[in-house]
C-alpha cells in the first residue's frame, strides 16, 4: 500500500481546467518532485493535496484511507497530518519569524507554549535562523522569509511536506541555504512532494521525478530514467531544452 | 456684538435652559456612540458575511449587499423617513429617539461594511491560504492575521466617517427628535440671538467630535502603525 496515492485528480479554476486525471503514488519517507513547464498544473496539485482547491474528480487516499475534501473533517484532519510551503511564502506579515512558527501549535493545536516556543526556537537555528527570530517579514531577505516558512511547516510536525518552488525566487547563493535545509529533512526520512526548477537538485535528492504538461502525468520514472532515458518524447523535448543551459 | 452676548448670556444660561440643552446633548451623543458603536459591528458581520463563499450563506450574503448597496446610495434623511413611516406602518410605537436610533445605525452599519469590506480585501489572498492550511477556521484567521494587518486600512477611514456621522444625526430633527440642532433652533425661536445659541451649539458638538479624532488617533497609534522604519 502506497503513502500517498493520488488517483485521477481534475481540478479547475473557473472555466479553466488546471488538472486532467492525474495519478501518482508516493512512499513514505521518500522524496517525489513535481516538473514540468510553467502553467502545467504543478502547484495546483499540492492545493489540491491540502484542501485549498477541491478537486472535480479523482480521489486521494493517505494510509490507505480516502480523504473526502469535500468534508470538512476530512480536510481538517488532513490538514493536521501535511504541511505546505508556499512559493511566495505566505509568512504572516504582522508577527516576527517566531510567532508565524508558532501560532498554529499554540493557538490552534493548544500545545504548551514554553515547549513549543523551544521547538521553534530549535527548528529557526537549525535553518540557520537562531539571529533573526525576532525579525518581522519584511525584514527578512527572500532565502531567510522562505527558511522562515520551512520551519513553520516542520512545527506542525507533517507526515508530509509539500515545497511549492521553493527557490524559485532566490538569489542563486540562497538557493543552496534552502537546498541544503531541504537535504537535511531528506536525511532525515521527511515525506515530501517537491516542486522545483532546480533540476540538478531534483536529480540529487529525489526518489521519483513525475513530469507533468497541461495538467497530465507524462511521465513518473526515477531521476536517471525521467532524466536520462526518457520514454515520452514531450520529456525529451524538456529535458533537452533544460540540459542546454 | 460682544456686548450684546455677554448683556444677554444670564438670561440664556439659566438652569432649565441648560437642562434642556444638556438633554439634547445627551441626544446626540447617544445616537452617535450607539451609531458608531452598532454600526461598526453590524458593518463588520455585513462585511465578513459578503466576503463567504458558497450556497448555504448566500441568503446573508444577499441581505448584506443589498443593505449595503441600498443605504449607502440614499440620503440619510430618506432612509430616516423610510424608518420612520415603517414603523408607523407596522404600528410598533416605540418613541421617536429609538426610530432615530434604528435608522442611524442602518446608516452606519452600511457605510462601515464597505469601509471594512475594504480592509479586509487589502490583506493580500494568500494569508487566508496560509491560515486555511494550518486549519485556522475563518474566525481564527480574521482574529490572528486578518484583522492586525487590516486595521491600518480600516481605521482613518472609519473615523472620518464617525465624524461626519456626529453631524449627520442633525438630520433626525426632521422626524422631530430633539437633539442638538433642534434645541438650538427652538431656543433661538424663543427670540435668544442666533449667534448666542448656534455659538453653543458649535462648541457642544466640538466637544463632541474633538475627541472621537484624538480616540481614532490613539487606536491608530495602538493599532495600526508600522511596526518599524
Amino acid at each position: 500500500m502506497q503513502h500517498l496515492d493520488i488517483v485521477d485528480i481534475s481540478a479547475r479554476y473557473g472555466s479553466h481546467q488546471v488538472l486532467r486525471g492525474i495519478s501518482l503514488g508516493v512512499d513514505r519517507g521518500q522524496i517525489t518532485s513535481l516538473v514540468g513547464p510553467s502553467g502545467s498544473g504543478k502547484s495546483t496539485l499540492l492545493r489540491v493535496l491540502v484542501g485549498l482547491l477541491p478537486p472535480e474528480t479523482g480521489h486521494v487516499s493517505f494510509d490507505g484511507q480516502r480523504i473526502d475534501y469535500s468534508n470538512k473533517k476530512n480536510v481538517k484532519a488532513i490538514r493536521d497530518r501535511f504541511a505546505i510551503v508556499f512559493q511566495q511564502y505566505n509568512l504572516f506579515q504582522n508577527m516576527t519569524a517566531l510567532d508565524n512558527v508558532t501560532i498554529a501549535p499554540i493557538k490552534i493545536r493548544k500545545r504548551n507554549r514554553a515547549e513549543v516556543i523551544d521547538e521553534a526556537e530549535e527548528l529557526l537555528a537549525k535553518v540557520g535562523l537562531k539571529e533573526k527570530m525576532r525579525s518581522y517579514p519584511d525584514q527578512l531577505s527572500g532565502g531567510q522569509q522562505q527558511r522562515v516558512a520551512i520551519a513553520r511547516a516542520l512545527a506542525l510536525k507533517p507526515e508530509l511536506l509539500l515545497l511549492d518552488e521553493v527557490t524559485a525566487s532566490l538569489d542563486p547563493e540562497l538557493v543552496s541555504e534552502v537546498l541544503d535545509s531541504i537535504r537535511q529533512l531528506a536525511a532525515e526520512g521527511m515525506t515530501m512532494i517537491i516542486v522545483s526548477h532546480e533540476m540538478g537538485f531534483v536529480r540529487e535528492v529525489s526518489s521519483t521525478v513525475a513530469f507533468m504538461v497541461d495538467g497530465k502525468m507524462v511521465e513518473v520514472g526515477s531521476p536517471a530514467d525521467v532524466f536520462e532515458n526518457p520514454k515520452e518524447a514531450r520529456t525529451r523535448e524538456f529535458v533537452n531544452k533544460i540540459l542546454q543551459h | 456684538m460682544l456686548d450684546r452676548i455677554l448683556e444677554e448670556a444670564p438670561r440664556f444660561f439659566t438652569y432649565y435652559n441648560l437642562i434642556f440643552l444638556g438633554g439634547a446633548l445627551l441626544t446626540t451623543f447617544l445616537l452617535t456612540a450607539f451609531g458608531c458603536l452598532l454600526g461598526f459591528l453590524f458593518g463588520f458581520l455585513m462585511a465578513v458575511a459578503r466576503g463567504t463563499t458558497g450556497w448555504l450563506l448566500f441568503p446573508i450574503r444577499a441581505l448584506a449587499f443589498l443593505i449595503t448597496e441600498s443605504f449607502r446610495r440614499i440620503p440619510f434623511l430618506v432612509t430616516l423617513f423610510i424608518v420612520f413611516y415603517a414603523f408607523r406602518g407596522t404600528g410598533i410605537s416605540w418613541s421617536i429617539f429609538w426610530v432615530a436610533l434604528v435608522a442611524v445605525v442602518v446608516i452606519a452599519s452600511s457605510f462601515i461594511a464597505e469601509i471594512i469590506r475594504a480592509g479586509l480585501e487589502s490583506v493580500h489572498r494568500n494569508q487566508w491560504d496560509a491560515a486555511a492550511a494550518m486549519n485556522m477556521s475563518t474566525v481564527q484567521a480574521l482574529r490572528y492575521v486578518i484583522l492586525p494587518q487590516a486595521w491600518k486600512v480600516i481605521l482613518p477611514p472609519a473615523f472620518s466617517f464617525f465624524v461626519l456621522f456626529i453631524k449627520d444625526t442633525a438630520l433626525a430633527s426632521q422626524i422631530g427628535l430633539v437633539e442638538l440642532t433642534f434645541a438650538g433652533k427652538v431656543l433661538n425661536n424663543r427670540g435668544f440671538s442666533a449667534a448666542l445659541v448656534f455659538g453653543t451649539v458649535l462648541i457642544l458638538y466640538f466637544i463632541l467630535s474633538y475627541p472621537m479624532t484624538r480616540f481614532g488617533v490613539w487606536l491608530e497609534a495602538r493599532f495600526a502603525t508600522s511596526r518599524h522604519r
